[in-house]
């Protein structure tokens, strides 16, 4: 019950929110200068020639007009025909989204599993030189973004010490057997190792430059709360009974521990996602992020409207994910 | 022999005070020592340190803490939890705090039984069942399933007895099981324990602030101000004759039943100034070897 309540709760002002997203993004990329048609032209063309092409694209109408146009194909799930491209917008946004997904999802397993480890390290060994040593390396990893971490990583182990991939998905000259955008999943369950091996090759590095803050904000949140949890009653009520440190932290002190974590990776990992735009780049990766840039140098109006209601949509979805799972793991919530 | 006897026992907070000074005291099988004296003398330091689980602020410095003869603190930490673990247990203060939030009542009640002493989950189930069962509780199935913040406060403290006596332990720490209940349930969680000790022959370490519970549950007491044991008597002879001045006006400041408007006298500043004393007396002592 109290379930369904949240989601609908969640599904109203979602969509909200995206109107919201929708109407400022439309506005905004049309005052910014610019001309599509412009760009896309040979130079020397005529006024008529651009004229004639504004037309075709319904960009000689007024904002308002426009505006009412692209919202109605919307609501029909047309986005409307990339400028660049002449393919629709949707079917292009949604073919680069596994990567990004991919990606992003990877990144946070990292993050989780980096940072996590720290902060189990660090509480096993509070009070001594392995908890300094975590706080330091926790220090170091927020304070350099993650685009320095790409260009760090892309030194050490693109050029110093070859072995991963720097820029691309993968392989290109590979053949790949795929129906599904998901790469990296679709290679597992086709048991192809050695496809899965290559596009881990080349999406560790992006991945992990994407994970290096997210995990030092885990391991130094988590490590706090876990701290706290380990001097409360029904710990020390565990460890009368004959229980040793390390079950202790997993067992009796980890869950409630990461009940306060959980709500800011959830924000945490919208910004991490928003990351993947310049990391993508960065790593030449073809996802929705180095998409959107290309979208946005060649001012391609109706796919950046596409690609950035999507990232809307996926961040409103973060969100939702995360309310939900605090309830799961909260009991006191769930029987609420 | 005495199941557990604590020898000189100190204590002193890292570079600090100390918390406890020699302490000695025995707990006979089945017996029950109130452990009673002002808010910080380090009564529920003694059960800590028994139970293994002294704050890491703090250190022993001297002494044996003998459970069943075997020195706890010669022992490796992981032999010496596995031993306090099976035969000892905890009932602690604070009811709403000392279960887990985000566990069932029933692992949290079986999983001694099951994790450290090897029994079956379905054993250890039924033994569950038995144990709400004896502290009261109705619909014991229903309770094993529930979380903690579903259930009253009296309700948790009874399960944490329930909890304590699972694995018919030899010896059980209760740091002041009551206060933190209501008055109106204080009494009967009192009587509770009282029987549940007496039927199971545990011997029990009993801290409380509360000399008329200390007449009604124990047989021996020890006072303890400021970390030292001031006397150690039978409970009989410290009611009829107290042998120190500080149990006397202990003794003076506990109002009676038979005259409940005598009210309240604080411990004279005199006793207090002649207990310091003595305090200090053992310091200087212990400092010159
Ligand atoms: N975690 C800790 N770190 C440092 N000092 C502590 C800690 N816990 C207690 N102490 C100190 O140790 C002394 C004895 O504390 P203890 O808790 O044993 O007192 P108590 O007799 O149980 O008092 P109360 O009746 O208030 O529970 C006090 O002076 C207290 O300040
Ligand atoms: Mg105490």
């Amino acid at each position: 019950m109290a379930f369904l309540r949240i989601i609908l709760l969640r599904v109203l002002t979602t969509l909200v929110t995206l109107a919201g997203v929708a109407v400022i993004v439309f506005f905004v990329i049309r005052v910014v200068p610019g001309n599509p048609i412009a760009m896309m032209l040979p130079p020397g063309a005529t006024e008529d020639d651009i004229a004639r092409l504004s037309a075709l694209y319904g960009l000689d109408k007024p904002m308002v007009t426009q505006f009412g146009i692209w919202l109605a194909g919307v609501m029909q799930g047309d986005f409307g025909t990339s400028i660049t491209t002449r393919q629709p917008v949707l079917g292009l946004v949604l073919g680069r989204l596994p990567a990004t997904l991919e990606l992003s999802i990877m990144a946070l397993v990292m993050a989780v599993i980096l940072g996590g480890s720290a902060a189990l390290i660090g509480t096993r060994g509070r009070g001594t030189r392995t908890e300094g040593a975590i706080d330091v390396a926790n220090g170091m990893a927020l304070s350099v973004p993650d685009f320095l971490w790409g260009l760090v990583l892309m030194l050490v182990f693109g050029v110093l010490l070859p072995v991963f991939h720097i820029s691309g998905r993968v392989t290109p000259s590979l053949d790949l057997p795929f129906t599904t955008g998901f790469y990296l999943f679709e290679s597992l369950i086709r048991l192809r190792f050695d496809l899965w091996a290559d596009l881990v090759a080349h999406m560790f590095m992006p991945a992990l430059a994407l994970a290096i803050p997210l995990a030092a904000i885990i391991g130094q949140l988590l490590k706090q709360s876990l701290k706290e949890t380990m001097n409360l009653d029904y710990v020390t009520l565990a460890r009368t009974k004959g229980y040793g440190e390390t079950h202790v932290i997993l067992r009796e002190a980890l869950r409630n521990a990461a009940l306060p974590t959980l709500t800011l990776v959830g924000v945490q990992f919208t910004f991490l996602i928003g990351g993947t735009v310049i990391i993508e780049r960065l790593f030449s990766y073809e996802g929705l992020g180095n998409m959107a840039i290309d979208a946005v140098i060649n001012r391609d109006l109706p796919l950046i409207q596409g690609i950035v209601i999507l990232f809307a949509v996926i961040f409103t979805a973060v969100n939702l994910i995360v309310d939900l799972l605090y309830a799961v793991l909260n009991p006191r919530l769930r029987h609420a | 022999m005495s199941f557990l006897s604590i020898r000189n026992l100190s204590v002193r907070l890292k570079n600090g005070p100390p918390l406890l000074r020699r302490v000695s005291l025995d707990v006979a099988a089945g017996e029950v020592r109130g452990l009673v004296g002002e808010s910080g003398a380090g009564k529920s330091m003694i059960g800590k340190a028994v139970l293994g689980i002294l704050p890491p602020s703090v250190q022993i410095t001297e002494g044996e803490i003998l459970l069943d003869g075997t020195d706890l603190l010669r022992l490796s930490p992981r032999e010496s939890r596995r031993r306090i673990g099976a035969s000892c247990a905890l009932i602690p203060q604070d009811p709403l705090t000392a279960l887990n939030p985000s566990h069932r009542i029933g692992p949290q009640i079986t999983n001694r039984l099951v994790d450290i002493l090897g029994w079956t989950r379905a054993a250890a189930d039924a033994r569950a069942i038995d144990l709400l069962a004896e502290v009261q509780i109705s619909d014991p199935a229903r309770v094993l399933r529930s979380y903690p913040h579903e259930l009253s406060g009296g309700m948790r403290q009874r399960i944490l007895i329930a909890s304590a006596f699972a694995a018919e332990p030899k010896l059980i720490v209760a740091d002041e099981p009551t206060t933190a209940l209501d008055v109106t349930v204080q009494k009967q969680i009192l009587r509770l324990i009282a029987g549940m000790q007496a039927r199971h022959g545990t011997a029990l370490l009993f801290v409380t602030h509360d000399l008329g519970v200390v007449s009604k549950v124990c047989q021996k007491l020890s006072v303890l101000y400021s970390g030292l044991v001031l006397e150690d008597s039978t409970v009989t002879d410290f009611f009829t004759a107290p042998r120190h001045a500080y149990s006397a006006a202990l003794l003076a400041a506990t109002p009676k039943y038979t005259d409940p408007d005598a009210g309240l006298q604080p411990v004279p500043d005199a006793v207090i100034g002649a207990v310091r004393a003595e305090v200090d007396s053992f310091d200087r002592k212990a400092a010159h070897g």
